[in-house]
């Protein structure tokens, strides 16, 4: 980039070591992006895991009370 | 107190002294493992000279991994453990006597057997009293930082990966100063440097480490 | 005094309050971080000159770098909060220091690839055992010990304290594994590996990488809470308010 225009193909070509930075970044990003999702389905399972729980917990209770 | 310390000491010589076999366990591993080595590499004298150091060292690691059940697990199973727990002593004070007998009957014999290894790995003569240092210095931390390392482990069925896990990394400046007290003293240079550091983490690991095994077995041990 | 405040960090350390008032927190942390990456990678990318030595590739140092601070400062977040969960007893410590763990780990092991991607066109090769490519290993580690121990015990609060006090123990020695690893490394460094070391580093170089640094560090804080939230729910499942609360989800 030491020329008054910018071009983006020598931009992504960054002076010959495009795969290394390339690669970084992109690691960097899936990285990232998991750090996220993983903790929000990891909630979702959490919640409905409790959930069900719950409802075989009200099922016996309410099992119990036709028995007795 | 001291009296404590003894007792816990003596009862668990004499147990392990009761069962010769297991004594000997470790140390026909480290034996073993050294002797590997040369017919893996190459009987070649000096080559094996070079890998001397690091071979002694990381087998001298391992057999001191697999003694390390020894320490509490089969007092946790017996219940004996728990009696310890119990008892009016300072659980550091006790911790520490069953961490001395441990590396009286594995760290010790490792350090005796090493002159073997020594002429099996042809390290010269010259750097002989280095192992000798390196290892009376250094087994003990094995031995100390290793009770950590079991004491966390001790309720947890099959652990033996995972204490291996858990302890390894903790063992890496003792391998490194260890090993390389030996590989300089082939060379007849001073250890002095070398034996100092693993002096210093030896004072370090006697002071901190039993306190952390302590904590360490009324969190896991308690039932 | 000492009452008001212990009743203060009490209150707000309830697990309760602290699902409350973390929703409410997370954005805070989430939408600067975005913000202050997205400038930092402008800056890094298209602001910052070509280094005159290491030409283009140097950018990997952007996120290399920050990456390994983000290793050793979380889990050194971990270790202290272990520590006020051990003794103090506080369950929210505890809850903060195992949500870290995965965390601290994706971004070692984020530092160790960025570092022999970094290393290739210097080196030659991935892997070199340069000193701070082998402590990042060893530190990934113990980060591996930290969560198979947090694993491997079935009750949750004994499994708290007894990787908490490893992540102590961890923290005790992180000095002393750094300073053999690097002993280690001027005694067997060669003559033909050229050694990574800092780049003495210009400003226009140096505002990127603390602006990345912020943005990770602002992540971290934003992760580290959605992930704290999910323990607050696994460990309290059994209790009244968690279970009136997800009725609602």
């Amino acid at each position: 980039m030491s020329g008054t225009e910018f071009n983006w193909s020598t931009f992504f070509a960054m002076g010959g070591y495009a795969v290394f930075v390339w690669t970084s970044y992109g690691l960097t990003a899936v990285i990232l992006a998991l750090n996220v999702i993983l903790p929000l389905r990891q909630r979702k399972h959490i919640i409905r895991r409790v959930k069900r729980a719950v409802r075989r917990e009200q099922l016996r209770a309410e099992n119990k009370q036709v028995t007795l | 107190m001291l009296r404590a310390f003894y007792h816990v000491l003596l009862r668990d010589l004499r147990l392990a002294l009761r069962s010769r076999h297991e004594l000997l366990n470790p140390l026909i591993f480290f034996v073993l493992v050294v002797s590997l080595f040369p017919l893996a590499v190459t009987p070649s004298e000096t080559q094996l000279q070079q890998m001397a150091p690091g071979v002694i060292w990381v087998s001298a690691l391992l057999s001191v991994l697999l003694s390390l059940d020894r320490l509490f697990k089969q007092d946790y199973e017996d219940g004996s453990l728990d009696q310890l727990m119990l008892s009016p002593n300072p659980l550091v004070i006790l911790v520490l006597a069953k961490v001395c007998a441990h590396w009286l009957l594995t760290g010790l014999p490792l350090v005796l057997i090493a002159p073997l290894l020594a002429v099996f790995m042809s390290v010269p003569d010259a750097a002989l009293p280095a192992l000798l240092y390196s290892l009376l210095l250094g087994t003990p931390v094995l031995s100390l930082i290793g009770a950590i390392g079991v004491s966390l482990t001790v309720a947890v069925n099959r652990g033996g990966v995972l204490l291996s896990l858990i302890v390894l990394p903790l063992y890496i400046p003792v391998l490194i100063f260890g090993a390389n007290a030996i590989d300089v003293a082939s060379d007849g240079m001073s250890v002095r440097g070398q034996l100092l550091f693993l002096g210093a983490v030896l004072a370090l690991a006697v002071s901190l480490a039993p306190i952390a095994t302590a904590v360490a077995l009324r969190i896991t041990a308690s039932r | 005094m000492f009452r008001a405040i212990w009743a203060w960090i009490q209150k707000f350390s309830s697990p309760k309050y602290f699902f409350e008032m973390s929703a409410r927190l997370i954005p805070w942390f989430a939408i600067p971080a975005a913000l202050v990456g997205a400038y930092g990678l402008y800056l890094g990318l298209f602001v910052a000159p070509t280094d005159y030595q290491q030409g283009e590739s140097y950018r990997i140092i952007f996120i290399h770098v920050p990456a390994a601070w983000m290793s050793l400062f979380i889990y050194v977040v971990m270790a202290v909060s272990a520590a006020i969960g051990l003794i103090w007893q506080i369950r929210l410590a505890d809850m903060i220091a195992a949500a870290s763990a995965p965390i601290g780990a994706s971004f070692t092991f984020l530092a160790l690839v960025t570092g022999s991607l970094w290393g290739k066109p210097m080196w030659g090769t991935y892997w070199v055992w340069d000193a701070r490519l082998t402590s990042e290993l060893i530190l990934l580690f113990l980060y591996f010990g930290y969560m198979a121990l947090q694993s491997a015990i079935e009750d949750q609060r004994t499994a708290d304290k007894a990787s908490g006090l490893l992540a102590i123990v961890g923290v005790v020695n992180i000095p002393i594994i750094h300073y053999s690893v690097e002993w280690w490394n001027t005694l067997h460094q060669g003559a033909t590996v050229a050694k990574l070391d800092k780049p003495s580093i210009d400003i226009s170089m140096l505002i990127p990488l603390l602006l990345m640094a912020l943005a990770f560090k602002l992540f971290y804080a934003a992760v580290v809470l959605v992930r704290a939230r999910n323990e607050v729910l696994l460990r309290d499942r059994s209790r009244r308010w968690v279970r009136e609360l997800i009725e609602k989800l």
